[in-house]
């Protein structure tokens, strides 16, 4: 039963921007309810403005409603007052396009961005009216699958999830519908679908896999219990991109990155170490400058859309990133159209670039030196210089840019005071550049981000440096990155050790997740909602440890709890990743040479080298 | 790029039930990109950060519909109203819908300094026959001064609603419910607003919809 228009006027107009809960957005596809064969929803387990930012949903969202035979709505997580009122109402949680309570669709698909998103798919779980833990769901329908980056290691929430889908979800998510279409019209049962999902390539399917411990608390082995489930599960990659969706949705409310896309290309080549997309996007595939320029034609005509960004982990490293800025600048004149990227490199290649598609507006330019020092630089495979930035710097400045936003992490391996003294320097050496062409108007923006080590990645062994020491470096920040044209912003550290612990997280941290949500988590990524005393109750009261989790150093040894995800890059690359990051040694970028990191066997690369 | 624009288009739309829901500012920029899609020959301004050309009459509150909108945009090239009527008829979503178009002089005066009073459907819920809401509304518009209070940035304030008021009556039943009709001064001596008038007819709780139906210009 869809919810009515009436009881939604109850409550609409006591809630902070109720247009997030209407849907009806231009592009937005409402399909025949009854005539679909297998009715999906997408869920973000974050607000309307963040989740309509997600390429990824997007990209779903348009294939399966190509298929006659699908149908694919969606669905976020609505703000806690939303929450308060419909939970007040007794209105289950529901879909933006046809208002049917999520239990009435035959999947649910989360996407799983971010840790400190967990709580709130169990949030929205209950507010449809489901129990959270999946061995409750007794019934078949609806299924609750997870994907997305967050699936990388999704331990912590294998209670909650009947499966994953690991890796591009372009392909599997036809798969995995046509075997639901399949059982549902066989009428099987909870089991048989589960085996049946467990057969497809890049389908993870926890409850057939068994974890036990050492006495030490570390996983000895997760073993499959049935034959469908392979014991290492492949991700999925699709090779070459499928054509970019253009019939983008055009919402009302104003979101974060309120804009049209075109993903440019998946995957990156830099090698950074702390950096998990760099390792879970493998291998690079790249879009043609003549498929890009279509689709931001398409992009323009379907959405109306006055800004069209070009993303990828390395916009600016895409070959023909040149001539597609040039010909997008020359082409939309009139009306204007506003094109950008996402990251720039540290290269006077890139001030010349954001030239071409800033023009005369100058906002600001964005560079990610990520450390202070060349030493801690060489450790996270940062191939920059300091010399690199302030000739950056000087060719912005010099072209009239007066702000600068750098980006640092602190907490970053082997990292001590002296390397965030250098953080310091370095922004003042910055600073100094840019006084030489414009004086006090000068501008440096630091963003400083707690860095926390990820599963797939060279640093998924090493520890999450403590809160004291955390705090003890932001310190020296603060004195130190202040006024004349410095200005710095931060993020609390108590948030990155739950991010840390649930981020390499086993199976057991479904029991804090459960506790947790059950003593009021959620939106734990807002600082204003974010509440370290519940998660802590919730680790005490199960007997585990965040800082074992967050802190501990890994041996190579160790049983890692993603271990039977397969990612495709081998765990010898990772490990001589970090020991040469240890070292100081850098590695090349993998365009210029090959460094069998294992996904040309595994996945298929087709990269130079 | 011309400062102007050298056409000008005053379009008359309904902001019906779906998009009842979507604030001002939302609605300048669903306008603009309904626009952009219809190919319409928007005039920008100039400067780094160009806008287009465009002015609507007068906010509507977030919950309301209305069947009397009006925008003002201004065009580079020229388009007849009839052109314009077709371009954006596959370009606007589901609760737009265009009432007409009429082509204006350019330099006349903005058209929200023109608005002087504006009329709204009011439906409310109400239990019993009409002559007690006839009566309460005799008394109300007997009144001289009607106190009214408002916030306005956190703080509370007095103002005397009743000169704002320039017509009141009952309009029509419909089903259990009565659908009042208001005209209530708009601009900067004052706007009046429909909940204000309901409140002080008792009414604030009976309110179940709110239509505008003219922008007096």
């Amino acid at each position: 039963m869809q919810i009515s228009e009436r009881l939604l006027d109850k409550i609409l107009p006591t809630v902070a921007t109720p247009a997030r809960y209407t849907g009806g957005e231009w592009n937005s596809v409402l399909k025949d309810w009854d005539s679909a064969q297998v009715k999906l929803v997408l869920a973000y387990p974050d607000v309307y403005q963040i989740g309509m930012s997600n390429l990824g949903l997007m990209i779903l969202y348009d294939i399966v409603n190509r298929q006659p035979e699908f149908l694919a709505e969606r669905v976020y997580a609505p703000w806690v007052d939303m929450e308060a009122a419909m939970r007040q109402a007794g209105i289950p949680l529901y879909s933006l396009e046809s208002r049917h309570p999520l239990g009435e669709f035959d999947v649910l698909g989360f996407s799983l961005p971010y840790e400190l998103n967990f709580s709130n798919v169990l949030n929205m779980l209950d507010l449809a009216g489901l129990p959270v833990l999946a061995e409750e769901r007794e019934e078949p329908w609806p299924l609750v699958i997870g994907g997305g980056v967050g699936a990388a290691n999704a331990e912590p929430m294998a209670d909650f999830f009947d499966a994953f889908a690991i890796g591009d979800g372009e392909e599997v998510i036809l798969e995995i519908l046509n075997t639901c279409a399949q059982a549902k019209r066989s009428g099987a049962g909870k089991e048989e679908l589960l085996r049946a999902l467990a057969r497809i390539p890049g389908v993870y399917v926890p409850r057939f896999y068994r974890v036990e411990y050492n006495a030490d608390g570390t996983v000895a082995a997760v073993t499959p219990t049935v034959s469908e489930a392979e014991p290492q599960v492949l991700r999925r990659i699709v090779s070459p991109l499928p054509p970019p969706p253009v019939d983008l949705i055009v919402p009302y409310v104003k979101l974060v990155h309120d804009r049209g896309v075109v993903e440019i290309a998946r995957g990156c080549t830099a090698g950074c170490r702390f950096c998990q997309a760099g390792m879970v996007y493998r291998p690079l595939r790249e879009r043609s400058l003549s498929e890009v320029l279509a689709a931001v034609e398409d992009i323009v005509q379907k959405t109306g859309y006055e800004e069209v960004a070009l993303v990828s982990l390395n916009s600016a490293s895409h070959p023909q990133i040149e001539q597609m800025v040039r010909e997008l600048t020359s082409r939309y004149q009139h009306p204007p159209l506003a094109i950008s990227l996402p990251s720039l490199r540290i290269d006077t290649f890139s001030v010349r670039l954001a030239e071409l598609f800033q023009g005369r507006r100058k906002t600001g330019l964005t560079f990610a030196p990520e450390a202070g020092s060349q030493r801690l630089r060489d450790v996270i495979n940062k191939r920059v210089t300091a010399d690199d930035l302030l000739t950056t710097a000087e060719t912005a400045y010099a072209a009239d840019w007066q702000r600068i936003k750098l980006y640092f992490m602190i907490g970053l391996p082997t990292e001590t005071l002296d390397d965030v003294a250098a953080i310091i320097e370095l922004v003042r050496e910055v600073r100094a550049v840019g006084r030489r062409y414009h004086g006090r108007r000068t501008q440096v923006n630091v963003s400083v981000a707690t860095f926390v080590p990820k599963a797939h990645t060279p640093f998924q062994w090493a520890s999450l440096v403590g809160e004291d020491d955390l705090r003890a470096r932001l310190d020296l920040l603060r004195r130190g990155i202040r006024k004349g044209g410095l200005r710095l912003s931060w993020h609390e550290p108590q948030a990155s050790v739950l991010e840390a612990a649930l981020a390499r997280g086993d199976r057991r941290l479904g029991r804090v997740v459960y506790r947790a949500w059950r003593l009021g988590a959620r939106f734990d990524a807002w600082p204003e909602h974010f509440d370290w005393a519940i998660w802590q109750r919730a680790f005490e009261a199960e007997g585990l440890d965040a800082d074992w989790y967050a802190r501990r150093e890994r041996t190579f040894a160790e049983v890692l709890p993603w271990e039977h995800i397969e990612n495709g890059v081998s765990k010898a690359f990772l490990w001589d990743e970090y020991q040469r990051a240890l070292r100081g040694d850098t590695t090349p970028d993998c365009r210029e040479m090959c460094l069998a990191c294992g996904v040309a066997e595994t996945l298929g690369c087709e990269g130079a080298g | 790029m011309s400062q102007t624009g050298r056409y000008r288009l005053r379009i008359t739309f309904a902001k019906e039930e779906a998009l009842k829901y979507i604030s001002h500012l939302d609605l300048a920029r669903t306008w603009e990109r309904a626009l952009r899609r219809a190919r319409v020959p928007l005039a920008y301004s100039g400067g780094f950060n160009p806008r287009p050309k465009m002015a609507f009459a007068a906010a509507l509150p977030v919950g309301y519909t209305s069947v009397a909108e009006m925008l003002d945009v201004f065009l580079e090239d020229r388009l007849t109203p009839a052109e314009m009527t077709r371009r954006l008829a596959d370009a606007l979503p589901a609760g737009l819908r265009v009432m007409a178009v009429a082509e204006v002089e350019p330099r006349l005066p903005a058209l929200q300094s023109q608005v002087r009073a504006a009329e709204y459907s009011v439906r409310v819920a109400w239990p019993g026959d009409g002559t007690e809401l006839e009566a309460r509304i005799a008394a109300l518009l007997a009144e001289t001064d009607l106190p009214c209070e408002r916030m306005r940035k956190g703080r509370r304030y007095t103002y005397n609603l009743r000169p704002l008021i320039e017509g009141l009556r009952v309009e029509a039943r419909e089903g259990a419910d009565y659908r009042l009709w208001m005209k209530l001064r708009y601009g900067s001596e004052g706007t009046g607003r429909p909940e204000d008038v309901l409140g002080a007819l008792g009414l604030a709780d009976a309110l179940v919809n709110i239509q505008r139906i003219a922008l007096c210009v």
